[in-house]
């Protein structure tokens, strides 16, 4: 066992652990925390496959943002759950079975599948391509078209977040 | 080294312990929270095909990049959206909010 | 136009006038009558023109006058309808025409036209008289008109079309449309008054007497048919050889030849038309009608028209008669006739209604005319019809009039006594001098008084017929029956006319106007008349001197070989004794009957109490045809086959599909279609909504639930199915 599988074995197991204590807290604020956890680990997982950009953009958009967003909302609505009383709701058996049985049943698809233990490539001299990924996004004959559709959603969800979100005034 | 297999599965594992959390839980933040992961689950897989299979182009990383996005626009809105929902029914919890109920 | 068109005319006039009386006149009784009057004139006129011309055509029955014309297709050949005036239908147009006239006027004083209308009097019952004012204060009350009088001219005048239509037809059929034109209005007629039950009961009861003979005379004419296939008069009846092998045939109904079957049959409906027992039971109540209506049916016209069909089926009844013995048909004939004229006198000497002496007296008179066809005296039973139609309408129109002077007697006297009663009456002559005389010159004539008057000559051939044809027998009846006639006549006479009156009403009884009275004088120089142009060439002194020309005329339809020749003088002394026997008894016994003196008849005791009684017969019918008839159509056939069978099965079905349908709804309907299928399909959905909207919790959750589970099995599934072998 190479020093790469021992580092990536604990890194998952660390993000499996954290998120599930996550589905499980009892106490929302615990959930939130331990959520950005997950996400931090996640995001080393990410340097493991040596895409480095995405795991800084991880810890950034996810942990920076999103993870605080939900500690936002958890503040706001804290009167409501006082965090006592059953967290989990009444049909948590089922989808505790479901969950295994898509678990069960993705893991024997994956293994059906021919190349479930390709081994990993060398990397090009280059290292992962940046400059490569930019251009793409803003390149004619690229993926410059979702790229902008995915500003524009970004606009359109922040416009109705504030909306949404407003308070009730006169409408 | 780290044979594919391994980060699929823990891409799979991932991604089934927020579908429970979706479906087991009763605050809404927690649901997201459980979706969280779920997106989550799905960006690893995404890179682990990419940096296995298909590493000299640069399409794995742009749809990475695209569901990262998607994903921080609907976490931004469903927040908004129980943040209005607290406001007028004072609760967060998911079971109470079945107006729709048949 | 030609003569035979004017016979073809003579029914029509008053037919038209039917007919605009009933469509359009009705309201306007001065034009009604004037309708049905021009009617009758038109008719007389034409009847008068073609007997005329008739009488002056030499030897008239072999070529008649007359024609025809195709009417109904009977395969091959046709059947023909027309016209003939041969020697009997001449003399019997030329009374049927003056008698009918002379009702015509009669009823229109009768009716009383020109009275004011009556204080109560309603359609449908007799007029009871008006009240007038006069101009010094007081009331006195007048005879009131006839509210119906339109109705009456219309129906004489149907009558009259149908008794036309008889006398000028040339074949039996039109001779049986005509007799049952006259059936039904002489229904219409003597039930005129239809307000009174008793005038309902007596127009039913005629017609269905005659309707009784009539089925039988159908039999016989159809019988007639069949064997000679025609029925026309010249082709059947007067064909002798026809007639011969008819009366040779037998018919295989009680050993008669079919003549003689035939004969009988048609000879039943002689006898219902012209009131011979034992159908005679109508006629006496037929006084129900007015008298110009008695007039007409008992004196001018239906029973006439009974004795005419006897003469016209004479060669068929006497087919076969070879002058000594007669036919079978014969012998019924003279036995019928014969018994009646006797039966009916001797009812007549018991009744005191004035017009029920008279209708027995026609019954009476009417069994002498065929008594005399059944002993084979062709001419003289014509003669005495056309003698006995003038004579007796005078006594009918002469007993009107004395009824209608004693109902204003009884008006003016406000004495409450029935005018038609002979004991109320009494001493008219004096009141009443045109109607004394001219009912004295009809009774004369009736009885036979010798000489002067009709009656006399046709009596004395009958008899002389009878006598010397070898029917002692009938000669006898004959002749008692003269003598009860005489003797009721000359009663009738002197209890009406002769004595003191023994009411008041009868000492203020008046004459009747002119338009009444005319007609009365007019039909009495008829009835003395009339026998002279019959004087039998045997009669002592006056025979020869007026050719008996009635003899020749209507002898010339048969081949007399038959004719019973005038030898004794027994049947000429035997009417001289019996008629002015009677007369002079009758005259003795009632000339001074004082008021409220009792019926010197009445000492024949049992006897009497019989006649009146009119032998039970009436009583006799009642109980044996009349109660079982009204049993079985009121009970049998109503209360038990209809009401209790027929309405049971029916509503025994009604009641059976009604039960069917409730059970099927009950037991059926209701639980399987409506409650299984209907309710319960709409049950089972509502059901199965319920049970499957807990579904639709509203809660997100549970829907990705199921939407996850679902993908995990149809991923499992696929898989096993499908991928088995690799990705």
């Amino acid at each position: 066992m190479s020093g790469l599988q021992i580092a990536f074995l604990l890194i998952g197991a660390i993000t499996l652990f954290a998120a599930v204590i996550t589905v499980s807290s009892r106490k929302i604020m615990h959930a939130a925390l331990w959520l950005i956890l997950a996400l931090g680990a996640v995001a080393a997982v990410f340097a493991t496959l040596e895409a480095g950009f995405f795991a800084a953009i991880q810890i950034a958009i996810y942990v920076g943002a999103i993870a605080i967003l939900i500690i936002f909302a958890v503040m706001l609505t804290r009167r409501a759950m006082e965090d006592s009383g059953p967290q989990l709701n009444s049909t948590w058996p089922a989808a505790l079975v479901i969950s295994a049985g898509v678990l069960t049943g993705l893991v024997i698809l994956l293994s059906s599948w021919g190349g479930f233990e390709t081994r990993s490539m060398a990397l090009p001299p280059t290292g992962e391509n940046i400059a490569a990924l930019g251009t793409a996004l803003v390149d004619m004959n690229g993926y410059v078209v979702p790229f902008e559709v995915a500003s524009l959603l970004l606009i359109a969800a922040l416009v109705g977040a504030i909306f949404v979100a407003s308070e009730p005034k006169g409408k | 080294m780290i044979p594919l297999s391994w980060y699929l599965i823990f891409a799979a594992c991932l991604f089934c312990v927020g579908l429970y959390g979706v479906m087991a839980r009763k605050n809404a933040i927690a649901i997201l929270m459980g979706v969280e992961l779920m997106l989550n689950a799905v960006n690893v897989n995404l890179l682990a095909f990419w940096r296995y299979l298909w590493f000299t182009k640069v399409d794995g990383q742009v749809f990475v990049a695209i569901v990262l996005v998607a994903a921080a626009a609907e976490a931004v809105v469903g927040l908004a959206l129980i943040i209005s929902a607290y406001r007028r029914r004072n609760t967060v919890a998911a079971e109470e909010m079945d107006m729709l109920k048949g | 136009m030609t003569i035979q068109n004017l016979i073809w005319l003579i029914p029509l006039p008053p037919l038209l006038a039917f007919g605009i009386i009933v469509l359009f006149t009705n309201r306007w009784k001065s034009v009604s009558h004037s309708v049905a009057l021009a009617g009758a004139g038109l008719s007389w006129l034409a009847g008068m023109v073609v007997f005329f011309r008739a009488v002056g055509v030499e030897n008239l029955a072999e070529n008649p006058l007359g024609s025809a014309i195709d009417w109904l297709p009977t395969g091959d050949t046709w059947l023909q309808i027309g016209v003939v005036i041969d020697p009997v239908s001449a003399v019997t147009l030329f009374f049927v025409a003056w008698t009918i006239l002379m009702i015509f006027v009669y009823s229109i004083g009768y009716h009383n036209f020109g009275q004011p209308a009556g204080d109560h009097d309603h359609p449908g019952m007799p007029p009871h008289g008006a009240t007038i004012r006069e101009k010094k204060g007081g009331m006195h009350q007048v005879m009131s008109i006839e509210p119906m009088y339109s109705r009456f001219f219309a129906l004489i005048s149907l009558f009259a079309f149908a008794m036309y239509l008889l006398v000028v037809s040339d074949n039996l059929l039109a001779l049986y449309i005509g007799w049952e034109i006259m059936g039904f209005c002489s229904y219409m007629l003597i039930g005129f008054w239809y307000g009174k039950i008793s005038a309902r009961n007596a127009a039913v009861k005629a017609f269905l007497t005659t309707r009784i003979g009539d089925v039988f005379m159908l039999l016989g004419l159809v019988g007639l048919y069949s064997a000679t296939g025609s029925l026309n008069y010249r082709a059947a009846l007067m064909n002798t050889e026809l007639m011969e092998k008819l009366a040779t045939t037998s018919s295989g109904v009680l050993g008669l030849s079919v003549a003689g079957l035939l004969g009988i049959l048609i000879f039943i409906g002689v006898v219902g038309k012209s009131a011979q027992f034992p159908l005679h039971v109508w006629l006496p109540d037929a006084m129900e009608g007015p008298t110009p209506v008695s007039a007409m049916i008992h004196a001018a016209t239906m029973v006439s028209a009974g004795v005419y069909l006897a003469i016209r089926v004479f060669p068929l009844v006497s087919a076969g008669w070879d002058g000594h013995a007669l036919t079978p048909a014969m012998t019924v004939m003279a036995f019928i006739g014969s018994f009646t004229a006797l039966f009916a006198a001797t009812i007549a000497l018991a009744q005191n209604d004035i017009k029920r002496v008279l209708a027995y007296s026609t019954i009476s008179q009417l069994g002498y005319m065929i008594a005399a066809l059944g002993v084979g005296s062709f001419v003289a039973a014509t003669f005495h019809l056309v003698t006995h139609a003038f004579f007796k309408a005078l006594l009918f129109l002469g007993s009107g009039s004395v009824i209608h002077g004693m109902e204003h007697g009884v008006l003016h006297t406000h004495d409450k006594v029935d005018p038609q009663d002979m004991f109320n009456m009494g001493g008219l002559k004096d009141k009443m001098p045109f109607t004394f005389w001219t009912f004295l010159i009809g009774g004369f004539a009736l009885s036979g008084f010798p000489l002067i008057t009709a009656g006399f000559w046709s009596k004395d051939e009958i008899l002389s017929g009878s006598f010397n044809g070898g029917q002692i027998l009938v000669f006898a009846t004959l002749a008692l029956s003269a003598l009860l006639t005489a003797f009721y006549t000359m009663r009738q006479i002197s209890l009406t006319f002769l004595g003191q009156p023994r009411t008041k009403a009868a000492e203020h009884a008046s004459e009747n106007k002119p338009v009444m009275t005319a007609p009365l004088v007019v039909l009495a120089v008829f009835a003395v008349s009339a026998g002279w142009v019959g004087i039998p060439k045997g009669f002592p002194l006056l025979g020869g001197l007026i050719p008996n020309w009635f003899h020749e005329f209507v002898g010339s339809m048969l081949h007399l070989e038959h004719e019973a020749e005038h030898g004794s003088v027994i049947p000429l002394l035997t009417s001289l004794v019996v008629a002015l026997g009677g007369l002079l008894l009758g005259w003795l016994v009632y000339r001074n009957i004082p008021a409220g003196a009792k019926d010197p008849m009445e000492k024949l005791g049992i006897l009497y109490k019989v006649f009146k009684y009119k032998y039970g017969i009436d009583e006799l019918y009642q109980d044996v045809f009349i109660r079982p008839a009204v049993w079985i159509s009121e009970v049998f056939s109503y209360k038990i086959v209809d009401k209790l069978i027929l309405d049971g099965i029916i509503e025994g079905i009604g009641k059976a599909a009604l039960g069917f349908g409730s059970a099927l709804r009950k037991y059926f309907d209701l639980p399987v279609i409506n409650k299984g299928l209907t309710d319960g399909s709409s049950m089972a959905v509502r059901k199965s909504g319920e049970a499957i909207r807990p579904v639709q919790s509203g809660r997100v959750q549970d829907y990705m639930l199921v939407a996850v589970a679902l993908v995990v099995i149809t991923g499992l599934v696929g898989y096993y199915l499908f991928g088995r072998g690799g990705m």
